[in-house]
């Protein structure tokens, strides 16, 4: 207990605390409470936005913590995070009973391609704790066992970084296929209840988002915990320099795996929440382009730093909804140049650029953080080895 | 501090959508809900710039009910989530009278909840399996029996070639499946074997047809062979390309495709394509009145908006779909007197179009779905279609086919109470 | 025999000299009835009459036009003739109506045409039209084939006769015929006439066989076997070909990447859009072929190649020397900032050029393909592109290794530090490398334009391939790319025919994932310090 107050400063405590209130208490209340044509109303559209924009900063976290933290760059994140979301959609879609177009048990889907049943793999999962432990099950052990071969046969680098991508290109074409079982391209969508509560009220909509907001502070202190740890200073140590935590007598390959089938966990929890919220699953979710975009978020907002991730989870997504609509034929200019502004001028994403300027006060900084400031020297080095 | 920032651009981001919510009272605002950038951009965006095209004029004809109707345009970016949540977006900030949008079978999945649970309007106007019906949509394309059927009775007849033996090729989605099942159960009912049908899925985006092409040809050899293709936008330039280069000529085994249209087959040189067939109810080749005016103001709108397709303007079957969704909709508005969404698509049943196509489209009184003529046309040299035979007038869609089990007992009409 | 043929020769070469077609009868080609249509074609073809050949010809083509006074008229360019007795008509008439024709027509037609230039007196054509009947011979064609076997002098084309006819008579009512029929049909491997072949093992109700004499069954049989051993040796031959194209293709889009990334370590997702102003560059001198200089449009791939090269190259330069400059040493940051560049090179192609696929077409020495007798066709396009890329890696792997640039290029890869201290340009050396790379991609985008869509997504959907291809093969080693990119092309096109092309992607990908495990370096591993550095 002692440990978990140095998580933060008094200020950082604070802070959070904010976030907390206004995603759990201020924005839902806005929501429910407050009638439609007041000018303070927080509309469907707001919530269901900000649900969707902090499952990715989730995600961007799960990605920092692989990437930003521990040297490995993931290009395969995407199939961790629809994996959850898929696991999610069987419950969903279980629940949607008869009320489908065919009036069946089945799904549309199954009923269309003149299945019978349900094919084994779909057993139990219309309990809804069953399909919670598939959420967290099957991404880590599809994690758990991918990084231990990789990791065993010492896959470091872009190779690394390339058969991640094999493994979402994979499953994202296996996922598209009809007879897989998972409703091929269309997916899972036209959702009706969860846990007995109709899934379009505002109310179940509020609740799912306050709940996406809870889950994503304790996954930050999770986070925050495993790097200010000593865990966590392995990690960094294996980012910089690989062959001397090896001589030092550590063996990487324990650590990797931990941290690699955590942040697999991660995007699979995100996955699992942004699905009701977005109302369809289906397996674009798994394509490599998806999965570069994690990445860049967590690049955008500075890499090895948590704020960072979620600074740039947040960032790159609402400007992509706000391009979208405010500039249709020009959004992608922005959004590109944005990319090449960030790696040009922002080497330490958005946050290390607010940090430069708070350069003056370092005391604040802590040990890890200190460490990512790095100067461009030792940085080189450690580029080079991931 | 961090985190502090981190807020204010948060708020700052909230603030700005809703900015976004303020609006005038003297227009009518509708959605255009196409892909422009991404995968689907290819067929999407020209879907965009005739629904402008079609706004305009009614504007310039005095708009709806003495409203100028004022368009928002949005890109989803051929992203499914992204669909439903512009969708969202149109219909709760923007307060959009109706969307016009969605090209694939997964974007109107994706936002048929949205429309729903918001009683919004959609059109929907591009050719589709059918097995649906939602009060909230209107859909102006095809419904299998208007398209597919037909293509491969014709096929089935002297004049078509007396096709025995069938190939079904499609990509791996559910417009194909579907059809694909509803052409099955429609060959067996005509005495087809099942070993004399062939039915091959590929993934998205495939460009290698060397073994498929490959396969056709060894399937033919057993006896009269037509290939039913359904393979999606781009995967149709590689498909054509083989074919033309591995000498299948349509006189030996002609192809019907029910996604090809003139857009598609812009970039394909046609001259081995000679002969090969598409099914649709709308052909640019058309030769009436009201369509050659429909192509000038194409081609003018073109040429005013110095978009890139102006040097070759083409109009293809989903542009007439959405022309006529945008003229129906005006008329349904201005026999409502309101934009109210309800009493629109009250005021939508048994509305009648002179479509581009020459005949008169008609909103069927009950199942949202146009009645519209079929027309199956050759492809020629210029990349145009020559019509080769069509139905003598307007069908009506059976949006649930009755040759998939279990669809006798639907139906026709769309559940109007609140589920 | 000899004056009448020199005299269908006349009428051959000399269409405008007069001849003699029931004008009445010619009428028909202009029905609104197809049966019409091909009565009239059948009676045309039965006369034998080779005069019809330009009418016919010119309806299949969509060049025969119909005047409102009822003439027919056949139409070329800016001359136009009477379709009955050749006379030229000027000016060409302004109510001309086209004659439509559909699938059914134009079989007949094909059938009609062929028959009848079995009596041309160009050996070339009289060989294309056997091989047409041959194709699809059926008992309507008979009569035609015995009448010029009987004349016929040259030895090939006598050769395709008797086998088509051969193959229309082991439908013959006489045993002994069919017996015979099935004797001359040894050496040939055409499938249909294994389909017929099989159709005479069909046992019908009461049990007995289609065919009832023993004798030609027992013929039919051993021939069956031939027949079945021969078309599966040309399918596996034709999975290796089908493979080794599409390996030919990967390497094409890899090879540039296997550059920029095997060699300077960049991760260049910009790599796909490369590609694709290279497909775009071909696009652009295609169209300028076609205005200007239409005579030699079949050339213009010749000066696609150059101009391709040329624009990548300097778009690849200008992002080095204005970006990835700055980011040496920072590779993976590359990987941020290429996907930046690439969202905006997608996006400035789509508005100039449109979001639509724009045409690139086969020239036509690359139209069509090698036939075989069996049904197996081996595209030009496709063996053009195995060619090219055998030339592009001979001319990448000569540049980098007997070149005074190569030289550099592979010294500044090896030890950038040492290089710089003995003089070497890195910086210059970088750009040249990188431009090169682009360059290489731009080739690939030629190559791709030829059988693929050109449009702003192209690059996309070869981007992933590109990087399994050079990592599989071995980052820094163009030896690995090129065994890599052909060795997925064979697995993939070998897999595809039992997996369907979807598992067969599926597999190869699991391949990929489980080879690097095995070798996580690649096929061909960097050994020392340099590997530690690329890894």
């Amino acid at each position: 207990m002692k440990r978990i107050p140095l998580l933060y400063t008094a200020q950082g405590w604070v802070v959070l605390g904010m976030f907390a209130l206004i995603v759990l208490i201020i924005l839902p209340t806005l929501n429910l409470v407050v009638s439609a044509d007041h000018p303070l109303y927080v509309s469907g559209y707001i919530i269901n936005l900000f649900g969707k924009i902090m499952c990715y900063m989730m995600v961007a976290l799960a990605m920092d913590l692989i990437w930003g933290y521990t040297g490995i760059l993931s290009l395969g994140h995407g199939v961790f995070f629809a994996l959850g979301g898929y696991a999610m959609g069987m419950y969903l879609m279980r629940m949607i009973g008869r009320e489908g177009q065919y009036q069946s048990l089945l799904p549309d889907f199954m009923v269309f391609l003149d299945w019978k049943e349900y094919p084994w793999y779909w057993s139990f999962t219309e309990h809804f704790f069953y399909a919670l432990s598939l959420v967290v099950l099957v991404p880590g052990v599809l994690a758990f066992v991918f990084g231990y071969f990789a990791f065993r046969s010492r896959i470091k680098g872009v190779y690394f970084s390339i058969i991640t991508q094999a493994l979402t290109f994979a499953f994202m074409l296996l996922f598209f296929r009809n007879n897989t079982g998972f409703g091929g391209n269309n997916g899972f969508t036209d959702f009706k209840w969860i846990l007995g509560f109709r899934i379009t009220d505002p109310q179940t909509k509020a609740a799912l988002f306050m709940i996406t907001g809870l889950t994503l502070i304790l996954a930050l202190l999770i986070c925050r915990y495993i790097v200010k740890s000593k865990l966590g200073r392995v990690l960094t140590a294996i980012r910089d320099a690989e062959s001397r935590v090896m001589f030092s007598g550590y063996d990487p390959l324990p650590y990797k795996l931990f941290v690699w089938t955590f942040s697999a966990v991660l995007c699979g929890i995100a996955g699992a929440l942004y699905v009701p919220q977005v109302g369809i699953i289906n397996p674009s979710e798994m394509s490599p382009a998806n999965s570069i975009e994690i990445a860049i978020w967590t690049a955008v907002g500075g890499r090895g730093t948590l704020v960072g991730a979620l600074v740039g989870a947040a960032l790159v997504n609402l400007a992509k909804s706000w391009f979208t609509v405010a500039m249709p034929e020009y959004w992608l200019y922005v959004l590109g140049s944005l990319f090449i502004a960030v790696t040009l001028f922002m080497p330490q994403g958005v946050v290390g650029l607010l940090k430069k300027r708070e350069r003056l006060k370092p005391a604040e900084l802590s040990p890890t953080e200190r460490s990512n400031t790095v100067s461009p020297k030792v940085k080189l080095a450690n580029e080079s080895v991931t | 501090m961090k985190r502090r920032n981190f807020l204010t651009l948060t708020v700052l981001a909230a603030s700005l959508a809703f900015a976004g919510a303020a609006r005038a009272a003297d227009t009518i605002k509708v959605g255009v809900l196409h892909s422009l950038s991404g995968t689907m951009a290819i067929s999407e965006t020209v879907l965009k710039d005739v629904a402008l095209m079609a706004f305009e004029e009614i504007n310039a004809a005095g708009g709806v009910m003495g409203k100028k109707i004022e368009p928002v345009v949005v890109d989803p970016a051929s992203n499914w989530p992204l669909f439903a949540e512009k969708a969202r977006q149109l219909l709760t900030q923007d307060k959009v009278a109706a969307v016009f949008g969605c090209w694939t079978s997964v974007s109107r999945k994706s936002v048929l909840p949205v429309f729903e649970e918001l009683n919004g309007l959609l059109y929907y106007p591009v050719q589709y399996e059918g097995e649906e019906l939602s009060k909230n949509v209107f859909y102006t394309g095809a419904a299998p029996n208007q398209q597919a059927i037909p293509a491969v009775e014709y096929l089935m007849s002297k004049d078509g070639g007396e096709a025995k033996r069938w190939f079904l090729l499609g990509t791996d989605y559910v417009y194909p499946r579907t059809t694909n099942k509803i052409l099955r159960a429609f060959l067996k009912s005509k005495g087809v074997d099942d070993k004399d049908i062939e039915e091959i899925y590929t993934p998205f985006g495939h460009s290698d047809y060397q073994t498929i092409v490959g396969n056709i040809k060894k399937f033919s050899a057993g006896g009269k062979t037509a290939v039913v293709s359904t393979i999606n936008g781009d995967s149709n330039v590689p498909f054509y390309k083989e074919l033309g280069n591995q000498g299948l000529k349509a006189t030996d085994v002609p192809v019907v495709a029910f996604s090809v249209g003139e857009e598609e087959l812009r970039g394909v040189d046609t001259k081995p394509l000679v002969g090969h067939l598409a099914a649709w109810n709308y052909f640019m080749s058309m030769k009436n009145p009201t369509n050659d005016a429909f192509k000038k103001k194409w081609a003018a709108y073109t040429k005013a908006k110095g978009l890139s397709s102006a040097s070759k303007p083409l109009t293809n079957d989903p542009m007439e779909a959405t022309y006529i969704g945008i003229h129906m909709w005006k008329q349904a508005v201005e026999k409502a007197k309101t934009t109210d969404v309800d009493k629109v698509i009250v005021a939508m049943a048994g509305q009648t179009f002179k479509a581009p196509s020459g005949f008169v489209a008609k909103m069927d009184e009950k199942n949202h779905h146009l009645h519209k003529p079929v027309l199956i046309g050759e492809i020629k040299a210029d990349g145009q279609f020559s019509v080769v035979w069509k139905t003598a007038g307007p069908i009506r869609a059976n949006p649930w086919s009755p040759f998939i089990a279990g669809n006798e007992s639907k139906k026709d009409e769309p559940v109007m109470a609140g589920k | 025999m000899k004056t009448f043929r020199s005299w269908l020769w006349l009428l051959f070469i000399a269409p405008m000299s007069a001849w003699a077609l029931d004008a009445e009868l010619l009428k028909g080609l202009a029905s609104d009835e197809n049966d019409v249509k091909i009565a009239t074609i059948g009676k045309l073809s039965d006369a034998g009459d080779v005069a019809a050949i330009p009418a016919l010809q010119a309806l299949f083509d969509g060049a025969l036009f119909l005047t409102s006074q009822g003439k027919l008229v056949i139409v070329a360019g800016d001359a136009a003739v009477d379709a009955v007795n050749a006379t030229a008509i000027d000016p060409v008439p302004s109510d001309l109506v086209s004659i439509d024709i559909n699938n059914r027509v134009r079989r007949e037609l094909n059938a009609a045409l062929a028959a009848l230039k079995l009596s041309a007196p160009e050996r070339a054509v009289r060989l294309a039209s056997a091989k047409q009947l041959q194709a699809d011979a059926d008992a309507g064609s008979l009569l035609g084939i015995e009448r010029v076997l009987a004349t016929e002098q040259d030895a090939e084309v006598k050769e395709i006769l008797v086998l088509a006819k051969a193959q229309i008579n082991l439908k013959n009512a006489d045993p002994k015929v069919r017996f015979g029929a099935v004797k001359e049909l040894a050496a040939t491997s055409n499938p249909n006439v294994k389909t017929l072949l099989a159709a005479m093992f069909v046992k019908k109700p009461d049990g007995s066989f289609v065919e009832p004499d023993s004798a030609v069954r027992l013929a039919a049989i051993d021939l069956l076997n031939d027949i079945q051993g021969r078309l599966a040796r040309l399918e596996l031959a034709s999975h290796a070909f089908n493979g080794l194209s599409l390996g030919s293709v990967l390497l094409l889009a890899a090879l540039g990447l296997a550059i920029t990334f095997g060699l300077m370590g960049i991760i260049n997702m910009a790599h796909g859009e490369l590609l694709m102003i290279g497909a775009y560059a071909t696009f652009v001198v295609q169209t300028i072929f076609r205005q200007h200089f239409p005579a030699s449009f079949d050339w213009y791939l010749a000066a696609a190649v150059p101009v391709a090269f040329l624009a990548t190259a300097m778009v690849g330069m200008a992002l080095e020397r204005g970006v990835i400059r700055l980011l040496y040493g920072r590779p993976l940051e590359t990987l941020l900032c290429t996907w930046g560049i690439s969202l905006i090179l997608i996006q400035v192609v789509r508005a100039t050029f449109g979001a639509q696929n724009v045409e690139v077409s086969n020239p036509s020495w690359m139209s069509g393909g090698v036939n075989f007798s069996s049904g197996l066709t081996l595209p030009y396009n496709r063996i053009v592109i195995i060619c090219f890329a055998v030339v592009v890696v001979a001319l990448v792997w000569f540049l980098l290794n007997k070149t005074r640039l190569g030289l550099f290029v592979r010294a500044v890869t090896q030890n950038r530090t040492m290089a710089d201290c003995v003089g070497v340009p890195t910086g210059k050396i970088d750009m040249w490398t990188f431009g090169l790379g682009s360059g290489i991609a731009g080739l690939g985008g030629v190559a791709l334009s030829q059988i693929g869509n050109v449009g702003p997504e192209l690059g996309q959907s070869y981007i992933v391939d590109s990087f399994m291809v050079v990592v599989l093969g071995g980052v820094g080693q163009l030896a690995g790319t090129v065994i890599a990119a052909i060795g997925l092309g064979e697995v993939n096109k070998f897999l595809e025919p039992y997996a369907g092309a979807v598992m067969a992607k599926i597999l190869v990908l699991v391949f990929i994932i489980l080879f690097i495990q095995k070798r996580p370096q690649g096929l061909f591993a960097l050994k020392g310090r340099s590997a530690e550095a690329l890894a």
